[in-house]
């Protein structure tokens, strides 16, 4: 049995569509300020640094290379991760159990208002010889998916449509959130056609926002914090990049990665173990695609269980209590810091208005956008 | 082990730019479309506009005491907050440099033919702490005069071609 690892700080800036006033460099010094704060060390506290980031998103070369200033971890031992921050996680917390010491961090960041020819960077992430040459917008491999998730569930638009309501609703008790909003299906419904059955409001407007966790072995961990936040499984996995060859219907990576993390936490049946998820919702179908990969339902029940209020705030099993993407926003490779940040918010109770109750186990999942098939799944106990 | 063109016969294909522009082999062609608006924040931004003035502005940290150029809104080495804006002078002294026969793009310079070597160089800025400084260009001198702890001083473009960033200072010229 390896030894028990725990949350112990997270520090965010919250998230908004643009964040003109600042530098990437002053976010993410707002985001760690917060997290060493709220878990009582120093930056000579921590044993090593793990941040996240992705060089065309950046637009540096090597953007890795600017990450220690903001983190006070110049001349330390750090390292950048091009995933996921839930990737960064997984190192922070493997950091840990290799001996390296006692602390480590994990940091994450988007400056998406950056990005001004952002659709063309996500296009050239698609195969050069297969897929680029017919031009097609990132959307339009969200549009594929949807349309045949839809047709092997039986899930409807309209369930869809209910996600993207009950998130940005949802938005609205969260001061972090960057894009609530009061709506109805119709809205969604009857908003401009994307890459149909894909309309405007199924995809999340981007955000701006940085995130910086502080881990502890257990019993540092209990010496500084209250309210540790344990880690009781994480798991990451990635399908096959092929746009022809990848399962269109379901997410498979996501649900390697679930049981990945579900092994690890000693979880059988996620639905009764786990009280709620913050889930990736990039798109309003991946919210029901990835809670059925999840077995967090069973396929096909996603939809009806949304559209019966099941996975709203008072709702059997709650999904995206924050707001999720849609209602908080696209962030990128910080997707999973903002899910990580808000489980960890509701299992110490310091969910303010959105706070669940009687809440003990939480699950953050996240993706790693189109087009890819890589996912990420941290479990985590109070 | 040096590695001969014999050795590689038979183990590559050989082809030359022309066969891939004549379209002989196939190819394909991507050039990325990346464009982004940084945000500067406080204090790069500040910094551009005082450059923009004709002005040097550092930023000092209360804590080790340096005087921080460019400035920072934090001290990367205390990790505290920096205090007040410092001007430092346009003048400094040369650390390193390098007298460059090719340009940024690996491309050689016509050194022979006539062309200036390309003299980059590491400034100590006079008012900046020990260490802190400007990467910029020397202009106004033999290149092979050049030398460590030579005092040099900013040429400045006329304000109103000046547009806030690093090219409002043209280069630095050495000075008695």
């Amino acid at each position: 049995m390896s030894k028990r690892v725990a949350i112990i700080g997270i520090g965010t800036t919250g998230f908004r569509a643009t964040t003109p006033d600042v530098s990437y460099r002053e976010l993410t010094y707002e985001a760690a300020m917060k997290a060493y704060l709220d878990a009582g060390v120093q930056p000579k506290d921590i044993d090593s640094f793990v941040a996240t980031s992705e060089d065309f998103f950046e637009g540096y070369s090597i953007a890795d290379e600017y990450s220690p200033d903001q983190l006070g971890a110049v001349l330390r031992p750090i390292y950048t991760v091009s995933g996921d921050f839930i990737h960064s996680l997984a190192s922070a917390y493997m950091m840990i159990l290799s001996g390296i010491g006692p602390i480590s961090v994990a940091q994450g960041l988007s400056k998406a208002s950056n990005m001004l020819t952002l659709s063309e960077m996500v296009t050239f992430a698609m195969d050069p010889i297969y897929n680029r040459p017919l031009k097609e917008s990132p959307h339009a491999v969200a549009g594929l998916e949807m349309a045949r998730f839809l047709y092997e569930t039986g899930t409807t638009r309209e369930q869809c449509a209910k996600v993207v309501v009950k998130n940005k609703r949802n938005a609205l008790n969260n001061p972090y959130a960057g894009h609530s909003v009061l709506i109805d299906t119709d809205h969604v419904l009857n908003s401009e056609v994307i890459s149909y059955p894909l309309t405007q409001m199924d995809i999340s407007p981007h955000s701006d926002g940085a995130v910086v966790v502080v881990l502890a072995e257990e019993e540092t961990a209990k010496t500084l914090c209250d309210k540790p936040i344990w880690i009781r499984g994480i798991g990451w996995c990635s399908d096959t990049p092929g746009l022809e060859t990848r399962n269109w219907g379901q997410a498979i990576y996501a649900q390697m990665a679930a049981e990945m993390a579900y092994k690890m936490a000693g979880i059988r049946y996620p639905r009764k173990e786990i009280n709620f998820a913050e889930i990736n919702d990039e798109f309003s179908y991946k919210e029901l695609q990835h809670l059925e990969a999840m077995r967090i339902c069973r396929k096909g029940e996603a939809g009806p269980l949304t559209e019966i209020g099941g996975t709203e705030i008072t709702g059997e099993f709650p999904v995206n209590p924050s707001g999720g993407c849609l209602g908080v926003g696209n962030l990128y490779e910080l997707n999973g810091g903002h899910k990580v940040f808000e489980v960890v918010r509701q299992l110490r109770g310091e969910a303010g208005k959105n706070q669940l109750k009687n809440v003990t186990t939480g699950l953050a999942q996240s993706w790693r956008g189109i087009p890819t098939t890589t996912g990420t799944v941290v479990i985590l106990s109070n | 082990m040096e590695i001969t063109e014999k050795m590689v016969e038979g183990t590559a294909t050989k082809l030359s730019a022309e066969e891939i522009l004549e379209g002989k082999v196939l190819s394909a062609r991507w050039e990325p479309k990346l464009k982004y608006a940084w945000d500067n924040g406080p204090a790069i931004g500040r910094y551009l506009a005082e450059l923009k003035n004709g002005k040097i502005i550092a930023k000092k940290c209360d804590k080790c005491h340096r005087i921080l150029i460019p400035p920072r809104m934090f001290c990367e080495l205390c990790w505290v907050p920096t205090g007040e804006w410092v001007y430092v002078q346009d003048t400094g002294i040369v650390n390193t440099w390098i007298i460059g026969h090719v340009d940024w793009k690996a491309a050689r310079l016509d050194i022979k033919g006539g062309a200036r070597p390309i003299t980059l160089s590491i400034i100590e800025i006079d008012g900046a702490s020990k260490g802190m400084g400007i990467l910029h260009h020397l202009g106004e001198v033999d290149p092979w005069k050049i030398h460590r702890g030579m005092k040099v001083k900013a040429v400045w473009k006329p304000p109103e071609e000046r547009t806030g960033s690093i090219t409002d200072i043209k280069y630095f010229k050495p000075i008695k």
